[in-house]
């Protein structure tokens, strides 16, 4: 597979790339905070999950050499974060956003912790799609490599719309998230119904979580993350609570994040840590334009404590 | 009597949650297959087993007195800013840039003063910005002034690998440093330098504001009520972005003092994560500038005890993450039990 000498078309196929396999930990941490957002929660901690994901990914990978149980793993810990952060909520007069903040600084703790082993040895890594056999440029086959927890994501944020209109579970959430009153009068337990979104949520993110330790940037370090787990949480509200808005919002987000290499690879190095910064200084923008002090967003939860 | 059962009810939440959240590092610790009594001990001897440690800690709290108010101050309003890490490295990147410009021609004094005003200037505009943006816009502060942290952060990696950056220093890229003559001394008697006094009267200073003025009670109006509060007719506006203001530019200085007492330039040092305990201090403190001060001299033990623990315990030095985390998470939890302690209620006749 050779490189061909294609020009200034590298960039926009390094963005196209780019924003793929940027995006796709944005993805699953988006799905997963917006299943928890729809049933009037939110859970900040995603942060600290992804990087328990991440790592707990890259250390079973490396000792198993599984990469796949690796994902499995990193699904089950981003579950139990969830399930501890739904639990805790469920206690009387205990805030949402304040115990995100915590098992946010506690997850990444926790992650240092155990992952202080792996930072160095290589873990195998996920394998991905070739959907460029029919190239022979070697720049289009590596940007048409595409990784299965992308496919995954695609997938999940249809079945979750779906889920969301049509199914019985689907509403149970929303009128959860809606009115809580309703909810008990309708004979739903809230706390039980946002328990289970949260853990849900929680091992989606953890999901994302392996996606970056094991294919993009494929090592762990503990610098991986750094606030793309809040990132995500933004663009649930820029998606307006709407799965397909998630993966939308997520591609955006992921060719903004992917500039800043791709303009490397054509040598403009200028403001390396800047470019890198694009996606965060693009959420404020967003949040900047698409706030409004004087009424709620639309499609906003009713039970959502950031709204009010 | 009441006044002080509350108070005490107040104060016991959090010691309980203290010592929940030590039972449950211990048990931690005991599966990496060390004895939690040799872990205590280690951080008390760490953190105030010597005078040593003791200057240490109260080194450390120095930061963290002012990076909580950061929290606190915004939390009285119903705010919840979380990156006064951001506001610390601005600080001290404002800090220092004056310091280079004017340490030539000033007054070794005069450059400390206006390197201190430089660094809270700069946070209480990089954290008043984020209360103009929550009070005009609508924007939620939480997730914006967390963002602000990484962007305060790449701006300061690319000024000092940029056009800031002392050919002097391969290693790390850093700054030119600030003259010896202009760096802060140690308050007398002891090896803990003057942000240590700065950070208390800080944390006095807001205390009397927020609690013994008409501007801080109304100020905790808006935290209460902010219909009541429109209804009174105050400036809420206003005053959002004041108290904003001022948590920031208490994170400012932190940034400050960092540069002109310990570090002597800027350079990624200075993201060291007081910003982040800062906001723990805050909560455990329950937002409470006074209360604020005991917290911050406990985190900076826990935090000067780190080294000895890792070195002596074979942990890794994250235990101290995880330790902080719990406490936090505990700490939280037990919001639940605040005003319900019966034993401590009056009974009635």
């Amino acid at each position: 597979m050779g490189d061909t000498d294609i020009g200034y078309w590298v960039v926009p196929l390094a963005v196209f790339a780019g924003a793929i396999r940027v995006s796709t930990p944005f993805l699953l941490v988006s799905l997963g905070e917006c299943l928890t957002e729809k049933s009037g929660r939110i859970n900040l901690g995603l942060e600290g999950t992804l990087m328990i994901g991440a790592m707990s990914a890259y250390g079973v990978s490396y000792l198993t050499g599984s990469p796949w149980l690796g994902v499995g793993i990193a699904a089950m810990a981003g579950m139990m974060m969830g399930f501890l952060h739904g639990i805790i909520c469920s206690l009387p007069r205990v805030n949402d956003t304040a115990v995100g903040i915590a098992l946010m600084l506690f997850g990444t703790g926790l992650a240092f912790y155990f992952g202080k082993p792996f930072i160095g040895p290589q873990a195998p890594a996920l394998p991905s799609i070739e959907f460029g056999w029919w190239s022979d440029i070697g720049q289009i086959k590596s940007a048409l490599s595409i990784n299965v927890l992308f496919i995954f994501g695609l997938v999940m944020a249809f079945v979750i719309s779906w889920g969301f209109k049509s199914t019985r579970w689907g509403m149970i959430i929303r009128v959860v998230g809606d009115s809580e009153d309703a909810a008990r009068a309708m004979g739903f337990n809230p706390n039980f119904v946002r328990t289970v979104t949260t853990a849900a949520g929680g091992a989606l993110a953890g999901m994302g979580g392996s996606f970056l330790s094991l294919f993009y940037p494929g090592v762990w370090h503990e610098g991986l993350s750094s606030g793309q787990g809040i990132v995500a949480v933004v663009l649930v509200i820029f998606a307006r609570w709407n799965p397909l808005g998630c993966l939308y919002a997520s591609l955006l987000f992921g060719g903004a994040g992917a500039l800043g290499p791709a303009l490397q690879s054509v040598g403009f190095s200028g403001g390396y840590h800047l470019l890198n910064v694009a996606p965060y200084f693009l959420t404020l923008v967003i949040m900047i334009l698409t706030s409004s002090s004087k009424q709620r967003l639309s499609g906003a939860p009713g039970e959502l404590s950031v709204n009010r | 009597m009441d006044y002080f059962t509350d108070k005490l009810s107040a104060a016991l939440v959090p010691i309980l949650a203290l010592l929940v959240s030590a039972v449950l590092f211990g048990i931690f610790v005991a599966f990496a297959g060390v004895s939690p009594f040799e872990t205590y001990a280690l951080i008390y001897k760490g953190a105030f087993g010597t005078w040593f440690s003791w200057q240490n800690s109260l080194q450390r709290a120095a930061p963290l007195l002012l990076t909580a108010l950061c929290t606190a101050l915004p939390a009285q309003m119903g705010l919840v800013i979380i990156g006064g890490e951001g506001a610390l490295v601005i600080g001290g990147l404002a800090s220092v840039s004056t310091a280079l410009v004017l340490q030539s021609f000033l007054p070794p004094v005069a450059v400390q003063i206006t390197m201190l005003l430089a660094g809270t200037i700069a946070g209480a505009i990089w954290i008043g910005g984020i209360g103009a943006l929550r009070h005009k816009r609508g924007v939620n502060e939480i997730i914006s002034s967390l963002l602000l942290v990484y962007i305060a952060i790449a701006i300061l990696n690319t000024l000092v690998e940029g056009i800031m950056r002392d050919p002097g220093q391969p290693q790390k890229s850093s700054t030119h440093p600030v003259a010896d003559t202009v760096m802060f001394g140690n308050l007398p008697g002891m090896d803990v330098h003057w942000g240590l006094l700065i950070g208390v009267m800080f944390c006095i200073a807001t205390f009397v504001l927020m609690y013994l003025t008409p501007f801080g009670f109304s100020a905790r109006i808006v935290g209460g009520n902010p219909r009541a509060a429109r209804m009174l007719g105050l400036p809420v506006g206003k005053l959002v972005i004041i108290i904003c203001a001022v948590g920031g530019g208490a994170a400012g200085l932190a940034g400050a003092i960092e540069v002109a007492a310990v570090h002597g330039r800027a350079n990624s040092a200075l993201i060291a994560g007081y910003g982040f305990t800062g906001i723990l201090v805050a909560f455990m403190a329950r937002q409470n500038p006074l209360a604020i001060i005991p917290v911050a001299l406990l985190f900076g033990g826990i935090e000067a005890s780190g080294g000895l623990v890792q070195r002596r315990l074979d942990l890794p030095n994250a235990a101290v993450e995880v330790l902080k985390g719990i406490i936090f998470v505990v700490v939280l939890a037990f919001e639940t039990f605040s005003g319900r302690l019966g034993f401590l209620k009056r009974r009635k006749p």
